[in-house]
C-alpha cells in the first residue's frame, strides 16, 4: 500500500519562506514611470495656466506696461486698436464679439443637435441610426479650418445673397459654422444622456399606455435634463473658445455693435490673428496672453459645470440600479 | 467554533471510518463512495489554518471569527448558502481579498505555521505556494501552451525544453494532456468549459502549488465534466491539500474528507464529511443540508 | 358604454401633438445628415478634379499660385508622427496608471485633469506652447548650452508637435481606458493568483489585450492633431518654405494652416480657389481616413469583446 507517492512529493521545490519581502527594482522603476506619465494630464491643466498667466502678469507688475494698458483701461475703454501711434486695448467689442458669435452658433446648433439626438435614441429605426452616428462622427472629424475655408467661401456669399447684408464676413456666418462644429459636441453627449436612461423607465410609461412620442417627451427628456444642460454648456464653452473659424469667417472688425450682421472679432480670433505680429514682452503681447487667461478661466468654469451635472445624472441614475 | 476544532482534531483518521461495518446512513440520497486507500498519505498535518479570521468590507463585516485547520493532503469542502463567506473565507488564504479596496482583517491565516497577514510576506510568494481555481474558467486570451507556461515563465523558466517538460506535466496530472496534446499552440479559448477549466487547473499546477484553492469550480460545467474534475481532484489530493468552496452539497460530500458549513459569515460547523452529512451536531446545518432553505 | 368612445377622440390630441416631435427631430437628425453630405459635396466637386500626382508631389510655384501641396504633406506627417512618439506613451501609460493603479481619490484627480484639458480652447495651446515650451524650456535650453544663440528658442517643429501632444493627450486616455475597462477582471484575478505580481499581470495579460484600444487612440489623436490649426499657429508653422524641415527645430508647412493663409491672405484668393479646395480635399481625406480606420478597429474590438 502506497503511503506516499514519491513521484509527486519529491520533485516539489522545498518550502520557500513567505516572510520575505523581495524587493523588485525594475518593476518599482517601471511603476513609478507610468505614475509619472498620469501626472502629465494633471501638471498640463497646471501648467497651460501657470505660463498663460506668467506671461499676461506684466499687466499687473510692470509700471511700463501699465502706462499703456491697465487691468482696468482693458474693461472701462471701449476701443481695440492695438496698432498705431497711440494702441488702445479694450477688450469690451472682443467679448461683446464673441458672446455675439456664441449665441448664433448655440441658437443654430442646440436645436439641430438635441433634435437630432432624440431622434435617434427614441424613434429612429435601427438602420437610420446606424447611419446618423457616423455622420455625427464625420462632422466631428471635420478640422475646423475646413469648416471655416467653407464659410469663408460658400455659406458668406450664400448668405449675403440671401439677406443682402453688406458685410459679406459676419458674425452670423461664423456662428453658424461655429454652430456646426459644436453640433456633434452637444448631439453626443445629449445622445449619451439620453441611452443612459434605463430601459425600466421607458417600460413604465409605456405599459401605462403613453405612446413613444409621449414617453420621450414626459419621461425620458426630463431624466436626461442634467446631460442635456451638461451638454449646451459644453457646446457654450467649445464656441466661446473656438479660433479658426472665427478667425476665416466673420470679418474681423473689432468695433462694439451688438449686430450679428456687423464684421466682428471674437477673443480668441484675436489672439491667432495679432500675435504672430507682436513684439515679445510688450504690452501688446501681455493684453494677448490676459485674453488667453480669460479664454482659460470661462472655457475651465464651463467644464466644470458641465463635468458637474454629468456626475448629477450618473449618481442619479446610479441609484436607481 | 472552538470546538469544531477540537472535535476535529481527535478525529485523525477521516479514510479509516467507511471501513466499518455498518455504512453510515446519509441525510442525501446519494451514494458515498470511498476507497480507503486512495494512495494518500496517512500523515496529514495541518497545512492551512485561521485563527480568529474577521473581515469587512468597509462597514459591513463578512466573516465573523473564524477558526478551523486545513489539513494536507485532503479536501476540504466549505458549503453554505450563498453570500455566507465562503467564498470571501477561501480568497482569505491568497489575499485575493486584497485587490477589493476597504477591506479590513483581524485575526490570522497560518500557511505551515507562518502568518500570511504578516507584515514582511511577499504576497506573490504566497500565491505561487497556494493556487487558485476560479467558479468561470478564466484562461487567458493566449494558446494553451502559453496558459500552462504562464507561472513558469513568471518564475524565470525560459528553456524551451524545460517549460515544454513543464507544461506537459501540468497538463497530464491535469488529465488533459491526451485531449489538447495536437491543440497545444491553438487558443485556449477555443476548447470547451470543462477543458477550459481543467486547463485552469494544469495551469496553477504549473507554479507547484502546495494549496488549491478551488471557488466553485464546477458550477458553470456539465455533469460529466464535474465528474472529471471531481476524479481530478482525488487524485491530486495524493500529492497537495485542496480546499473547495462549492454550494453543490452532493459534490462536497462526494469528493471532501471534511466540511466547513458557513451561514451569515460565520462557521456553523465543522468536522469530517461524513458527520457533517450524517449527523450534523447544529440544527442549522441539518435545516441546510436537507435542503431545508438556501 | 359611452365612456370608452370618448376617451377616443380625447386622447388624440396629445398624441398629435407628440407625433410631431418624432417629424419635427427627424427633421433635425436629416438636417445633420444633409449639412454633412453638402459640405462633402462642396469640397469633393471643387477639390477633386485638381487632386492629381502633381499636385501631391509638387512643391507650390510662382508665388503658391501654381504647383503642389507636397511640403504641407510633408511637414503635417512629420508634425503628427513627432506627437504621436510623445503623445500614444504618455496617454497610454496614463490610463494604465488610472485604471489599474490607482484608487480613491486620485483617479478623480487625473479624470478631472484629463477632462479638462480636453476643454481648453486649442488656441490657449497654443499660447502654452509659445510661453512654455518655446519662452521657457527652448530659452532656457539655449541659454544653458548656446550661449543664448537662437536653437531651440523659437517656433519649431519640435514644440508645435509637443503642443498638440498635450492637446491630444486627452484622446489616447480616453480611448485606452476604454480598452482597459473591456479586459475582464477574470483575466487579472486568474493573472495575480498564479503568483505574478500587479506589473506582471498588467504588462503580459492587461496591456496586450488592451492593444487595439491604444492604436485607437493613437489614431484619433493623429487625425485630430492633423486638422489643428491654433495651437500651431504661432509654434512651428510657416507660410512658405524653399526647403523640407530637416531638423526637429525647423519650422515646417502645414496643410490646415496652408489651406488657411492660402485663403485669408493670399493676393490671388480667386485666382487660387481650385488650390485651396484640393488642399481642403486632402486634409479631410487624410483625417477621414485616419478616423475609420480607427471606428473600424474599435468595432472590431468591441465585437470581439461581446462574443467572448
Amino acid at each position: 500500500m502506497p503511503l506516499v507517492d514519491d513521484a509527486t512529493t519529491v520533485e516539489r521545490a522545498p518550502a520557500r519562506p513567505l516572510t520575505a519581502k523581495r524587493f523588485r527594482p525594475f518593476e518599482a522603476l517601471a511603476e513609478n514611470i507610468i505614475f509619472a506619465a498620469s501626472t502629465v494630464s494633471i501638471l498640463g491643466v497646471f501648467l497651460i495656466f501657470v505660463f498663460v498667466a506668467r506671461e499676461a502678469l506684466p499687466l499687473l507688475t510692470s509700471r511700463q506696461i501699465q502706462e499703456e494698458v491697465t487691468l482696468s483701461t482693458l474693461f472701462t475703454t471701449r476701443m481695440w486698436q492695438p496698432v498705431g501711434v497711440e494702441p488702445k486695448y479694450s477688450v469690451i467689442p472682443l467679448v461683446i464679439g464673441t458672446l455675439k458669435v456664441t449665441i448664433v452658433a448655440i441658437l443654430f446648433a442646440t436645436p439641430l443637435a438635441i433634435g437630432g439626438a432624440i431622434y435617434t435614441a427614441e424613434f429612429a429605426p435601427r438602420k437610420v441610426r446606424e447611419l446618423v452616428k457616423p455622420v455625427i462622427e464625420i462632422l466631428a472629424g471635420f478640422p475646423s479650418v475646413v469648416l471655416g475655408f467653407i464659410a469663408l467661401m460658400v455659406l458668406a456669399t450664400f448668405l449675403q445673397k440671401i439677406t443682402g447684408v453688406q458685410s459679406r464676413l459676419n458674425a452670423f456666418v461664423g456662428g453658424i459654422a461655429v454652430g456646426l462644429a459644436i453640433t456633434p459636441v452637444i448631439f453626443t453627449v445629449v445622445e449619451d444622456a439620453l441611452t443612459a436612461i434605463p430601459k425600466a423607465f421607458r417600460e413604465a410609461s409605456l405599459a401605462l399606455g403613453a405612446t413613444k412620442a409621449q414617453t420621450a417627451l414626459s419621461v425620458v427628456v426630463p431624466a436626461a435634463a442634467p446631460g442635456i444642460a451638461a451638454a449646451i454648456i459644453l457646446g457654450i464653452g467649445r464656441g466661446i473658445g473656438e479660433t479658426m473659424i472665427v478667425l476665416m469667417a466673420t470679418g474681423n472688425a473689432a468695433i462694439i455693435s451688438w449686430n450679428p450682421f456687423d464684421s466682428t472679432r471674437t477673443m480668441a480670433a484675436t489672439i491667432g490673428q495679432e500675435m504672430a505680429e507682436v513684439v515679445f514682452g510688450d504690452a501688446h503681447y501681455t493684453v494677448l496672453f490676459f485674453i488667453g487667461v480669460m479664454l482659460f478661466a470661462i472655457t475651465f468654469a464651463l467644464n466644470l459645470t458641465s463635468h458637474a451635472f454629468v456626475r448629477r445624472i450618473t449618481r442619479k441614475l446610479g441609484s436607481l440600479k | 467554533m472552538s470546538d469544531s476544532i477540537e472535535m476535529m482534531s481527535e478525529e485523525e483518521q477521516v479514510g479509516s471510518r467507511v471501513n466499518g461495518p455498518a455504512r453510515p446512513e446519509t441525510l442525501l440520497n446519494i451514494e458515498r463512495v470511498r476507497v480507503p486507500d486512495d494512495g494518500r498519505p496517512i500523515d496529514r498535518p495541518v497545512k492551512l489554518a485561521s485563527k480568529h479570521l474577521s473581515l469587512w468590507y468597509g462597514p459591513k463585516q463578512a466573516l465573523s471569527d473564524v477558526s478551523l485547520e486545513i489539513r494536507n493532503y485532503e479536501i476540504t469542502a466549505l458549503i453554505g448558502p450563498s453570500g455566507c463567506g465562503k467564498s470571501t473565507f477561501l480568497r482569505a488564504f491568497n489575499r485575493m481579498n486584497d485587490l477589493i479596496p476597504n477591506v479590513r482583517i483581524t485575526g490570522q491565516v497560518l500557511l505551515d505555521g507562518e502568518d500570511v497577514y504578516g507584515r514582511r510576506v511577499d504576497v506573490v510568494e504566497l500565491r505561487r505556494r497556494v493556487g487558485m481555481v476560479f467558479q468561470k474558467p478564466n484562461p487567458f486570451p493566449k494558446s494553451v501552451f502559453e496558459n500552462v507556461a504562464y507561472a513558469p515563465r513568471l518564475s524565470g523558466v525560459k528553456n524551451m525544453g524545460r517549460l515544454t517538460e513543464i507544461v506537459e506535466k501540468a497538463l497530464e496530472r491535469a488529465a488533459l494532456f491526451e485531449e489538447v496534446k495536437d491543440v497545444l499552440h491553438k487558443s485556449a479559448l477555443a476548447l470547451s468549459g470543462g477543458q477550459q477549466q481543467r486547463l485552469c487547473i494544469a495551469r496553477a499546477l504549473a507554479a507547484e502549488p502546495e494549496v488549491l484553492l478551488m471557488d466553485e469550480p464546477c458550477s458553470a460545467l456539465d455533469p460529466i465534466s464535474t465528474l472529471r474534475i471531481e476524479e481530478l481532484m482525488r487524485e491530486l489530493a495524493k500529492s497537495i491539500c485542496i480546499v473547495i468552496v462549492t454550494h453543490n452539497m452532493q459534490q462536497a460530500a462526494r469528493v471532501s474528507d471534511r466540511t466547513g458549513f458557513f451561514l451569515l459569515g460565520e462557521l456553523i460547523e465543522f468536522g469530517s464529511t461524513d458527520d457533517i452529512f450524517t449527523r450534523p451536531a447544529d440544527s442549522r446545518t441539518e435545516d441546510y443540508i436537507t435542503g431545508r432553505f438556501g | 358604454m359611452n365612456a370608452p368612445a370618448r376617451t377616443l377622440p380625447h386622447g388624440r390630441g396629445p398624441q398629435v401633438a407628440a407625433g410631431s416631435i418624432a417629424i419635427l427631430t427627424g427633421i433635425c437628425a436629416f438636417l445633420i445628415v444633409a449639412i454633412v453630405v453638402i459640405l462633402m459635396g462642396i469640397i469633393i466637386w471643387n477639390g477633386g478634379p485638381h487632386v492629381t500626382w502633381e499636385f501631391l508631389t509638387k512643391a507650390p510655384e510662382t508665388g503658391m499660385t501654381e504647383g503642389g501641396i507636397f511640403p504641407a504633406i510633408y511637414g503635417t506627417v512629420l508634425l503628427v508622427i513627432v506627437m504621436a512618439i510623445a503623445v500614444v506613451p504618455v496617454g497610454a501609460m496614463t490610463a494604465v496608471y488610472m485604471h489599474e493603479y490607482a484608487r480613491g481619490r486620485m483617479v478623480d484627480i487625473i479624470r478631472t485633469a484629463v477632462h479638462n484639458l480636453a476643454g481648453v480652447p486649442s488656441i490657449v495651446f497654443g499660447l502654452f506652447g509659445l510661453g512654455f515650451f518655446i519662452q521657457f524650456v527652448g530659452r532656457g535650453v539655449d541659454r544653458a548650452f548656446f550661449g543664448g544663440q537662437l536653437i531651440w528658442g523659437q517656433p519649431c517643429l519640435l514644440w508645435a508637435a509637443m503642443t498638440l501632444a498635450l492637446l491630444t493627450l486627452p484622446v489616447v486616455v480616453v480611448s485606452t481606458e476604454e480598452a482597459l475597462r473591456a479586459v475582464p477582471d477574470s483575466y487579472r484575478e486568474g493573472s495575480l493568483a498564479l503568483g505574478s505580481t500587479k506589473w506582471q499581470t498588467t504588462w503580459k495579460v492587461v496591456i496586450p489585450q488592451a492593444l487595439p484600444g491604444i492604436l485607437t487612440g493613437g489614431i484619433l489623436s493623429v487625425s485630430r492633431g492633423a486638422g489643428e490649426v491654433a495651437p500651431i499657429l504661432f509654434t512651428g508653422a510657416a507660410y512658405f518654405l524653399p526647403e523640407l524641415p530637416r531638423t526637429l527645430n525647423s519650422q515646417f508647412m502645414e496643410l490646415g494652416y496652408h489651406i488657411f493663409v492660402m485663403s485669408t491672405q493670399s493676393v490671388n484668393v480667386d485666382e487660387t480657389m481650385p488650390i485651396q479646395y484640393a488642399t481642403t480635399l486632402v486634409l479631410l481625406v487624410l483625417t477621414f481616413a485616419l478616423n475609420f480606420a480607427a471606428i473600424l478597429l474599435r468595432s472590431r474590438t468591441r465585437s470581439k469583446i461581446e462574443q467572448s
